[in-house]
């Protein structure tokens, strides 16, 4: 059922999509399925990081806060995972998300998260590319500011 | 106390002693008439002698008394008795032999129940005269002092006093006078023999003591190491933390091994000993009858002995071994006894120590109430000849508010402790309200100062038992007594004093009211509320209190102000924004975030019957599965659910902290887990064996459908589960009423926490902070209803676990603190109470503190310098001299100590 859903929805996402399907079963069976209502906050900027999302349905909004008042950056819908890279680097949240909508989200905490990685080499190559390509934009963009 | 044993022993129990005494002579006669009547039976009434014809007759109750032979078998007429035939006679005999074996059996059981209570009331009184001692321990003592071996003097080593009272006097007489006579006996009998006999005895007596003087170091020893085995455990409980955190546990386990190793060592040698000492004792005893054999025949053989001689003097050195076995065993005894209590005596002689007039109960002492303190030239010298306080001396008044500052070692702790009274200075005066507090009572000091240290102790009680314990000087109303038991009290009195026991009843009501201020308890416990505020942990007793079941407190009040405050969240409810956080109970409805047994029960379990993993060996349970066909079901979703986890977790290493979090099934059951799937899939779910069932059985009832996502229950299933609720409840017999408790709405829930009882429901499995948002309403609610003062009340009774460690040090000090403000002392020390807490909190509190005692004064010592500007005046310490001394704001400019204390490091 809902459960069965989960897997689905994991399973388009490379970091999880190549570990053993016992693992996959595992980390939706031990994630929590979380509704945020329209306008709650999901963390702070400045919140420990204790756990990512992933979007199942609606939509998030992402924020700085800036001397003038929060700073919409970005959103987040359907299918996207949320706040993954702070979970590793043990800093705390550098932006506020909160629902835009009503928000269906699964969250899974950083010691799961942490676990999943140790277990399975597979899923860490794929982190690694994530985290490399994203340098690599950074990088692009950050050359492009300086031109 | 007494320094000896055995001054000890006459000093409290001679009269005692000596009442036993007629009772063993009695018992000696009935035993010699018992052993002497048998031969009567059989040589005048069995065999006849003295019945010459069919018609002859015998006296019979012609009371004699026969000496035993070896006294010369002397005979007293005292009853001339009355004539029996041959059969009746035989009868009368042998009842009256029957008589006095009775009697005898009788006595001894008289002479041993009194000898027990003797050695028992002097144990009480021993246990008490130590325990007091302790009390009575200057402070600076306990430096010294381990609790643990404290206790185990008390509890094991004084033990065998109390054994060995009851035999201290009487055995050695009894036994004395036995192989006295004896002895006596055979030197009548022929001098020379008796010299052989006497000359072993001696060889005994002098001998054995000389190899016993070793038994008796190795005894020391033994029970030295005992104690400080028992010392050294309790550190390693103290420690523990340590341990663990320095990788010590095999330095703590080789420590122990070597102690153990030694105390075998000493006692080997001690049984071993004690074993040879025995077989001498054995072989010199037998000697003596080979000596008399040889040279009482060779007498006899050269005709200057007749053999009538020879063999009653055997006989009678029968006798004599085992009175002397026994005498020598009871003076090892002694010495063992004596021992310890020398041993243990030695432990508690302390200079020093406290007059007992000092704690005497005093029901109305006159207590400093105003005016000033004195301090001159207060000096306090430690052991290592340190000056702590040098020549402090100041005036101030005893209402008003001191600081005191200075850093560590600048003698501002000693200088409290002095102030309370804890510590005697070596020299100077102290005074308050012209009282000498320094020779004052402890039922002065202990009621009109109060003092908290940095690192308070609370008893493993509840916090409001914490908070009252100030208040607990004397013994205020009587216990009520039902008439039936008034006999037992007033016996227990006596034997109480009797024991030298205090006679205080602990029963009564201990608690001061008027002390605090207040006229009841009602009026007791809102002050407690008011103190808790005041130091600022209202709220987390509140907090407590939420989660705290009602078992105990159960009350019209509380139950009426619960069932208020459920309506009133029921409907709070309504409410669009937290409508969806709660899932209720309700009868007719399945439960999707509450666990599968909760949904079947339908209520909390009281007892282990109904608790969830018994569930499903409990037979009623299974009656009730069985016959609303549920069973079939639940085994079935256990079948899957045993499938699921052996999938999901037979990947993970054992230990792996998804077992604990997640699994339904803990590592090291999995393969039975296995072994039972694979037993299913062999003969199929309804052919399995029993015991596989049971495996299968308990899986389902954790499952809480909301939570765990698996889709194993349905709608179905919930209606089964509704229908199998109701024939549960219908049919639950009688017997296990006990066992449950039902969700019932218009009934407070004792087994539930008092916020599921508001609640009445579940809190709902993905909401995100759900919990946090209903806690907020529910504080509101509580606020609106008034119901908070009863919510903190029922966190009164939370139990602070030892030394209090169930709270944070902060809320430690802050219990401790309240405490000492509830006794309402004239003058509250203070001696970094409050340093644990953050600065602002400790800003804050420090300052309620001082508006809140408004019947005395305060005198604290301060880590934080900055904080005396609170107060009226500062005293500013150095290396134990005051050095400055005046009102905040001057000192701050005089730019001298208290500047410089102000400075950033």
């Amino acid at each position: 059922m809902s459960l069965d859903q989960e897997l689905e929805l994991i399973r388009q996402f490379p970091i999880f999509s190549k570990i053993p399907l016992a693992m996959q079963k595992l980390l939706c069976f031990s994630s929590e399925r979380l509704t945020f209502e329209q306008g709650q906050v999901m963390f702070h900027a400045g919140d420990a990081a204790d756990a990512c999302y992933i979007v199942i349905d609606g939509t998030a909004e992402i924020s700085v806060p800036t001397p003038k008042g929060p700073l919409v950056v970005n959103t987040s819908g359907r299918n996207e995972l949320i706040g993954e890279i702070a979970i590793f680097g043990d800093v705390p949240r550098t932006a506020t998300v909160a629902a835009r909508t009503r928000l269906e989200t699964l969250k899974i905490s950083k010691n799961l998260f942490l676990s999943v990685i140790r277990e399975n080499p597979d899923a860490a190559i794929e982190l690694i590319r994530i985290l490399a390509t994203r340098l690599a934009h950074n990088s692009a963009q950050l050359s492009k500011v300086a031109r | 106390m007494e320094r000896s044993l055995f001054g000890f022993i006459l000093r409290y129990s001679k009269r005692e002693q000596l009442a036993i005494v007629p009772l063993v002579l009695l018992s000696m006669w009935v035993y010699f008439a018992s052993l002497d009547l048998p031969k009567d039976i059989v040589n005048n009434a069995i065999q006849g002698r003295g019945f010459s014809n069919a018609d002859s007759t015998a006296k019979f109750l012609e009371l004699a008394i026969h000496l035993p032979e070896f006294m010369g078998g002397a005979h007293l007429q005292l009853l001339d008795g009355f004539d029996l035939e041959r059969i009746p006679y035989l009868v009368a005999l042998t009842l009256s032999f029957l008589g006095l074996i009775v009697v005898g059996g009788a006595l001894k059981f008289q002479i041993n129940t009194m000898k027990g209570w003797l050695g028992e009331r002097m144990l009480r009184r021993l246990r008490f005269a130590l325990f007091d001692h302790i009390l009575r321990f200057p402070l600076p003592h306990f430096r010294h002092v381990k609790a643990a071996e404290m206790a185990t003097m008390i509890k094991d080593e004084v033990e065998p006093v109390g054994g060995f009272v009851g035999e201290s006097l009487i055995t050695p007489l009894f036994l004395g006078g036995q192989a006295l006579t004896a002895m006596v006996f055979i030197l009548y009998q022929h001098v020379y023999l008796g010299l052989v006999a006497f000359g072993m005895v001696m060889l005994q007596t002098v001998i054995i003591p000389r190899m016993r003087r070793r038994l008796l170091t190795l005894s020391l020893q033994r029970q030295i190491t005992a104690r400080q085995l028992a010392g050294r455990i309790a550190e390693c409980v103290d420690g523990v933390v340590e341990i663990h955190a320095h990788d010590t546990s095999n330095y703590e386990r080789a420590e122990i091994a070597s102690r153990l190793g030694k105390m075998f060592k000493i006692r080997f040698e001690l049984y071993q000993r004690k074993f040879l000492i025995k077989f001498l004792n054995n072989l010199l005893s037998q000697i003596t009858p080979f000596l008399f054999y040889l040279i009482g025949g060779y007498l006899a053989i050269k005709g200057r002995l007749d053999i009538g001689t020879l063999v009653a003097v055997i006989a009678a050195y029968k006798d004599l071994p085992s009175p002397i076995k026994e005498l020598i065993d009871w003076d090892q005894q002694r010495l063992d006894t004596e021992i310890k209590y020398n041993q243990v005596i030695e432990q508690f002689t302390v200079d020093e120590l406290v007059p007992p007039q000092m704690q005497e109960v005093v029901e109305n002492p006159r207590l400093p109430t105003g005016g000033e303190i004195q301090a001159s030239n207060l000096t306090l010298i430690n052991e290592s000849e340190t000056k702590e306080l040098d020549g402090v001396s100041f005036v101030h008044p005893l209402r008003g508010r001191l600081a005191v500052v200075g850093g560590n070692g600048s003698g501002g702790s000693a200088l409290a402790q002095v102030l309370a009274r804890l510590v005697i200075p070596t020299n100077g005066n102290l005074e308050m309200d012209g009282q000498d507090i320094i020779r004052a009572q402890e039922s002065v000091t202990g009621r009109a100062l109060a003092y908290v240290g940095p690192a308070s102790y609370l008893f493993p009680v509840s916090v409001r038992e914490n908070l009252l314990y100030g208040l607990r000087h004397h013994p205020v109303r009587q216990a009520d007594c039902p008439p039936n038991e008034v006999r037992a009290r007033n016996f227990d009195l006596k034997e109480t004093a009797r024991a030298g026991n205090i006679t205080l009843d602990i029963r009564a009501d201990w608690v001061h009211y008027e002390a605090a201020g207040v006229s009841g308890p009602e009026a007791l416990d809102a002050r407690m509320l008011d103190v808790l505020k005041m130091v600022e942990l209202e709220e987390t007793i509140f907090e407590i209190g939420l989660r705290s079941t009602t078992q105990n407190s159960l009350g019209a009040e509380l139950s009426e102000g619960i069932l208020r405050a459920r309506e009133a969240m029921e409907q709070r409810m309504a409410r669009p924004d937290i409508q969806a956080l709660v899932e209720r109970f309700d009868v007719a409805r399945y439960n999707r975030n509450a666990t599968l047994a909760e949904n079947l029960l339908f209520g909390t379990p009281v007892g282990k019957s109904l608790a969830i993993d018994a569930l499903g060996h409990n037979a009623y349970v299974r009656s009730v599965l069985e016959e609303t066909g549920l069973m079939r079901d639940i085994l079935g979703i256990g079948h899957k659910l045993a499938e699921t986890m052996v999938e999901l977790f037979s990947g993970l290493p054992p230990g792996h902290e998804l077992f604990d979090q997640f699994s339904f099934v803990r590592y090291e059951d999995l393969p039975g887990v296995k072994e039972v799937l694979a037993q299913v899939a062999d003969l199929g779910l309804d052919r399995i064996g029993d015991s596989d069932r049971h495996v299968l059985l308990t899986l389902p009832f954790k499952l809480i459908a909301a939570k765990h996502r698996l889709g194993l229950i349905d709608e179905t299933l919930e209606a089964k589960v509704l229908e199998a609720r109701q024939r549960f409840m219908s049919g639950l017999p009688t017997h296990m009423k006990g066992e449950i408790e039902f969700f019932d709405a218009t009934r407070q829930m004792g087994a539930a926490s008092i916020q599921d009882n508001i609640l009445f429901g579940k809190i709902v499995y993905g909401q995100a902070q759900a919990a946090s948002r209903i806690g907020v309403h529910l504080r509101e609610l509580l606020d609106e209803l008034g119901l908070r003062a009863m919510v903190v009340r029922i966190g009164l009774d939370f139990e602070v676990g030892t030394g209090g460690s169930r709270l944070s040090v902060a809320e430690r000090q802050k219990v401790a603190l309240a405490r000492a403000m509830l006794k309402r002392p004239a003058l509250l020390v203070l001696d970094q109470a409050l340093a644990v807490l953050d600065p602002v909190s400790e800003k804050r509190v420090v300052a309620n503190v001082l508006a809140g005692h408004d019947c005395g004064g305060v005198v604290w010592v301060l880590g934080r310098p900055e904080l005396a500007a609170q107060f009226d005046e500062v005293l500013v310490m150095d290396r134990g001299k005051l050095v400055e001394k005046g009102e905040f704001g001057r000192l701050r400019e005089s730019g001298q100590g208290l500047a410089k204390l102000l400075q950033p490091a």
